[in-house]
This record gives C-alpha cells, structure tokens and sequence, in this order.
C-alpha cells in the first residue's frame, strides 16, 4: 500500500490496518521519520518537499515490490508526506507485516534505507539565512548499497 | 519531448516544465543535457554540474547514456533527497 500526501497520518491506526484479520501475521515493523529542527548548527524553522508527481507512486511501487520479492511479507505500508511541514511533523512511515520478525525488520530497513535515495522528494529547509535545499548524503548511498544483493556476476574473479 | 525540472534545477533554469524538439542528432539524455545547456542563461546555470544532475525518463531514473525519442516525457533534478 503506497499513500502520498499531504496530510498527516496517525501511526497507531495505520498499524492496526495493516495485518488486521490476517492471522498469519507474527509480526510487524515501523519506522517513522520525522523533522528536526536543526541540520548541523543551522536552525530549521519549516522544511517543505517537493515531489514529481507522476514518478513517486511508480518509484515507491518498484521499492516495495523489490521488498516483497526478497522478504516473505503478508502486508507493507509506505506513506510520504510532501508540501510544508514544521519540526515535530511525521514526514514518512514504512511498515511491514511477516510471519516472523527477521523478514519484517530487515524488510523495513530496507524500505526506508532504498526511498532515501529513489523516492523522488526534495527538501527546501527554511533556515535564518533564507532557503537551502539539502544535499543528498553519501551516507544515504552506502545505507542503500548494503541492500545490493549480492549475484554470481558480482563476486570478485577467484584468480585474481 | 516534454522536460520537467525540480528543485534547484527548476529554480536556477527559470521554468518547471518546457516542451522542446531537439536535432535528431540529440539520441541521449546526456545530448539532451548539452543541448539544453548550450542555450544559456539559466539552463546552463542549471546544468553547470553534470555530476549533480540526475535525470528520469517517463518517470524511471536512467543514467545519462539511456537514449531519448519524441514524446518522451524527461525529467532533470538533484539526487533526491525524500525520507
């Protein structure tokens, strides 16, 4: 289930719809992001997200049907927020539901560690010397480059 | 071909969304790129860093060789930056 929005959501609730009436669920995963109000030293006083509509739906699909083709998952939830938010605001939630916890975690790990560097958002933080966009990390990279699987293709030659 | 820009590549090029009809000679995202920039102004000012560019075409993220027709619908941004 894939939400883009504006508005708010409430956690609890999307928790309980996610493996409601389904009793193969053992367990579930949350993750919620949220706006702080500093990046370093500078004070944010708002964030607002940009998004290309017609590509987030289709990009968080892919990221969650990537998810459900490597992990066992009954359910997965992922709702984005976009327009102006201010610190203490729920900007993004990705839950999982599993018959155990190892699938659930990992696979939402995975979903927020992959829509930090595919989901097409962007932040323009509002600080007290005027707008800034923020810089994608590289830390952001290497948490998504842990979840590269691993192929034949992929280990090194064993002659070298 | 329809071209969309976001955050500060839309702030610097002036304009969120244009339609253009390049040379054939224009087959990659990255021609595009370089046919775009030669204009001037606030299209090379936006495109002034390759390497901070990222680009989609009908709504997939491709790199810069992925090839590019009429009626394409292209999109240039930074590395996204959502979560």
């Amino acid at each position: 289930m894939i939400k883009v929005q504006t508005e708010d959501f409430d956690v609890g609730r999307e928790l309980a719809a996610l493996s409601r009436g389904n009793h193969a669920v053992g367990g579930v995963c949350c993750f919620v992001g949220i706006v702080r109000d500093m990046a370093g030293d500078k004070e944010i006083a708002a964030m607002t997200l940009e998004h290309y509509p017609k590509m987030t739906e289709k990009a968080l699909a892919k990221i969650e049907a990537e998810a459900k083709s490597r992990w066992p998952l009954e359910a997965t939830l992922i709702i984005h927020r976009h327009g102006r938010l201010e610190p203490g605001d729920r900007i993004v939630m990705v839950a999982t539901a599993s018959g155990h916890r190892q699938a659930a975690i990992e696979a939402c790990h995975f979903l927020i560690d992959w829509l930090k560097t595919k989901a097409p958002f962007w932040k323009l933080e509002e600080t007290p010397d005027g707008g800034a966009w923020v810089d994608a990390r590289s830390t952001d990279d290497k948490a998504a480059a842990h979840w590269i699987e691993k192929t034949p293709t992929n280990k090194p030659d064993a002659a070298e | 071909m329809k071209v969309l820009y976001f955050a500060w590549l839309r702030e610097k090029a002036g304009l969120s969304e244009e339609t253009v009809k390049p040379p054939p000679s224009v087959k990659t995202v990255g021609a595009l790129m370089q046919w775009l920039k030669a204009r001037g102004g606030g299209h090379a000012a936006a495109f002034a860093d390759a390497r901070m560019v990222r680009a989609a075409v009908n709504q997939e993220h491709v790199p810069l060789d992925h090839p590019v027709k009429q009626g394409d619908e292209v999109a240039f941004f930074p590395p996204v930056t959502g979560g």
